[in-house]
């Protein structure tokens, strides 16, 4: 109990500094920050999300991209999830879900050294689909996979 | 730095498997307080970047969807064993980490 106070502590001034660093302009943001794609991210309906990521093209479904994530999730705030696809060039991987506040969460721009498989965890706010993007030669596919939350993850 | 996060990457005979976690509390910004009834402001990783060799091999765009100390996984072609390995994040509120492991 005590250790972890410390630990919270420590990272807590830590934080702290680094803040006043941050605003000091001491660690400017890397270039690449502009590049985050805000509208995106930050839109609230899954087809404002989605145009703003990937224009006006509307993804087709494919049997070629496999969504992998648990039937039940007991806890919305941690739902794996795997994409893979066998698709050919792709270019990039977005996960969506189209019931949280923020329907993006998470998209990766891969290159061709990568295999299409990408493994990470997201929220979900309650029971729906999680669905994912790839962009493969220029064309958008789409694949989901339907999870039951039993406890949504996004607080508030 | 407090922030840490971890790597693994090794040759798994066909390609490199990487699997990192970052230790970052991934606020979304909407949770509120429960003893002053105010929302947390958000704090989440937007951008992290994975280099071979100083090479880009991955660029991860994250939004506070992802879940708090996120996971990664993935495989590439092209390294070999005792390669660098390193992925490296920024988040919203400017803070940055980053690490590197030699693929075993």
């Amino acid at each position: 109990m005590d250790t972890t106070r410390r630990i919270i502590l420590k990272a807590t001034m830590a934080a702290g500094t680094l803040a006043v660093a941050a605003g000091a302009n001491l660690l400017t943001p890397s270039t690449v920050l502009a590049a985050w794609p805000a509208k995106a991210f930050n839109a609230k309906k899954m087809d404002v999300a989605m145009d703003a990521m990937t224009g006006k093209g509307r993804p087709v479904a494919s049997s070629d991209i496999k969504v992998e994530a648990p039937d039940i999730a007991e806890n919305g705030a941690v739902v794996s999830v795997k994409v893979t696809s066998t698709l050919p060039k792709i270019e990039s991987i977005s996960v969506y879900v189209g019931v949280n506040a923020f329907p993006l969460c998470s998209s990766y721009v891969l290159s061709n050294q990568m295999e299409a498989t990408i493994s990470g965890r997201i929220k979900m706010a309650k029971t729906a689909d999680i669905v994912a993007v790839v962009k493969s030669n220029g064309k958008l596919y789409t694949a989901k996979k339907g999870v039951k939350v039993t406890l949504g993850g996004c607080g508030g | 730095m407090a922030r840490k996060m971890k790597i693994r990457a090794w040759d798994n005979g066909k390609s490199t498997s990487i699997k990192a976690i970052i230790f970052h509390p991934m606020e979304t910004g909407l949770r509120k307080d429960k003893k002053t009834g105010k929302k947390i402001p958000g704090h989440y990783i937007t951008e992290v970047n994975c280099e071979h060799n100083g090479k880009n091999i991955l660029t991860c765009l994250w939004g506070p969807g992802v879940s708090k100390n996120p996971f990664l996984a993935f495989n590439f072609k092209g390294a070999k064993k005792g390669d660098s390995v390193k992925i490296s994040w920024v988040d919203n509120q400017g803070g940055k980490g980053g690490s590197e492991a030699k693929i075993s």
